[in-house]
């Protein structure tokens, strides 16, 4: 039993690096930008929501539903006045600006809130859990895995089924021929990042409700986000909940034989599967 | 009388190459021109101008507005499409999503919508779902004229329509240009295979090396003045 429970938490914990990861994914998939500072505007999001949370007295899951906008305002106002400035034929100037932003909002963070470690305090409901047969699976590490299969969910029919999701693809396959169809790529582009924001706002809650966080904790955060972004196969959203699963399990079974090697048995699986299968679990067909 | 299209003294450069020397064209509501000329003559370059994609010097007028500084999104809002080389189909996006991003931004108030498109090219309705790339090259080429005319436009700009397709393909293509005339919609075709050319068009262009050397109607041209407008070779 002891083999199918670490199995289990490790699947819930794959929900969480699931919502780092999905964001991340979305803007990749769009217009090939990797935002080397996702992880820390996670982190920036989780003090959103403590800031809402401590200023009006709201349960983190109410403060949720004012920072989600918030953020989505954040993402659209960086790839407007920043990043859609800098993207183009090189990939280095985004990647430059991005490595950058994470740096500043690391230390804007420091300056603001100082090192100590924050949490969101979400009340009893953190202590509960539920049997199922010979488990009990927490309610928190629950709704992170539900939260996030819904959110990614919501992305495919975002993209698959809506006239905005057309014109992400079609923006995303040529952004020459889109303006032709009268689509103006920066907006698209704004409109994705902004959307990134609000998924990475739900993955600051349920990173902040889970454990301590505090301004250096971005960076690997972005790397468990890459991980699983690269095992599910770029551009494939399905594959980055995949993704995500495959480290939280590595990581359980990791911890279970050493506690020390939690964070290495991801890393390793990821490099596994990067060996075995070089285009991730599920590459788009078109890349 | 004023043209629908109207442009005068048009300049392009790629850089330090200048791809068009001055060129002056005139498109009348409801006319179809026929742009002809050998590869390198500056035809493409000439739609990429109108349509904003490529940024030229001189004058666009649509109507008496002046387009010349607008950005492609803003060209076709003002209802000129282009139907463009290698016809350029979203590989993401099915037949139907295809057709239906033609009219993300413009519907127009004409009669092209998805089941008119489906009236003109029967077989993309049966294709709706494959991805646009998985159809023949005829039938890409159907999509990408469809596509075009989502946006119920005044002028449709086709650049290249029947390269690199079949003989009795390119019969069933050309096929609908007098249907897409009789919706109002006026035409500028660029073409290499001048008999078609002749065809269908009111008005002939011949373009050589970035400058237009010779206009006229199909019947008063001769074959020697488009084969020397052609080659620039005066025998």
């Amino acid at each position: 039993m002891n083999l199918l429970d670490t199995l289990v938490q490790g699947i819930l914990l794959g929900g969480l690096y699931a919502l780092f990861a999905a964001g991340l994914s979305l803007v990749f998939g769009i217009m090939r930008l990797v935002n080397l500072a996702h992880g820390d505007m996670i982190v920036m999001a989780a003090y959103l929501i403590l800031g809402v949370m401590n200023l009006l007295g709201l349960h983190p899951f109410v403060a949720v539903l004012i920072a989600a906008p918030l953020m989505f305002a954040v993402g659209w106002a960086l790839q407007t006045y920043v990043l859609n400035r800098v993207l183009g034929d090189d990939i280095l100037p985004p990647l430059l600006v991005t490595f950058g932003l994470s740096v500043v909002i690391q230390n804007s963070l420091l300056q603001s809130f100082s090192a100590d470690s924050q949490k969101l305090t979400a009340g009893a409901i953190e202590a509960k859990s539920l049997a199922l047969g010979p488990i009990a699976v927490g309610v928190m590490p629950l709704l992170t895995l539900v939260s996030a299969v819904a959110v990614i969910f919501a992305l495919n029919q975002l993209f698959y089924r809506t006239a905005l999701g057309r014109a992400f693809r079609a923006t995303s396959d040529d952004a020459t021929t889109a303006q032709l169809m009268g689509i103006r790529p920066q907006s698209v582009f704004a409109m994705a990042t902004g959307i990134a924001m609000v998924v990475a706002t739900i993955a600051a809650l349920y990173l902040g409700t889970r454990a301590n966080f505090d301004p250096s904790i971005g960076p690997a955060r972005l790397l468990y986000a890459f991980e699983a972004v690269i095992i599910g196969g770029l551009g494939s959203l399905w594959g980055t909940l995949a993704g995500g699963i495959v480290i939280g399990v590595a990581q359980a079974f990791g911890a279970v034989i050493n506690p020390e090697w939690q964070i290495l048995a991801g890393h390793v699986a990821f490099v596994a599967i990067l060996l075995l299968r070089p285009r991730g679990l599920f590459p788009r067909a078109n890349d | 009388m004023t043209a629908l299209l109207d442009i005068r003294g048009l300049t392009a450069n790629y850089g330090d190459f200048q791809a068009l020397f001055g060129v002056d064209l005139h498109l009348d509501a409801g006319e179809t021109v026929a742009i002809i000329g050998a590869n390198g003559a500056g035809k493409t370059t000439l739609m990429r101008a109108i349509t904003g994609i490529v940024r030229p010097k001189g004058q666009i007028d649509l109507d008496g507005k002046t387009m010349t500084r607008l950005a492609a999104p803003d060209v076709l809002q003002q209802g000129i499409a282009m139907v463009p080389e290698a016809r350029k189909l979203f590989p993401s996006l099915s037949v139907e999503e295809n057709l239906l991003i033609g009219a993300h931004t413009r519907k127009g108030n004409g009669v092209w919508n998805l089941e008119t498109i489906y009236a003109l090219f029967p077989i993309l309705q049966e294709r709706r779902h494959n991805p646009g790339t998985a159809l023949s090259g005829g039938q890409q080429q159907m999509v990408a004229i469809g596509r075009a005319l989502m946006s119920n436009p005044r002028v449709l700009l086709c650049d290249e329509i029947s390269l690199g397709l079949a003989p009795v393909v390119i019969r069933d293509i050309y096929a609908a240009v007098p249907k897409i005339k009789a919706s109002g919609t006026s035409i500028i075709v660029v073409e290499q295979d001048i008999g078609q050319a002749l065809k269908i068009a009111d008005r002939v262009y011949c373009m050589m090396e970035g400058r237009v050397t010779l206009t006229g109607t199909p019947a008063t041209l001769t074959r020697a003045a488009i084969h020397d407008a052609y080659f620039g070779v005066t025998p």
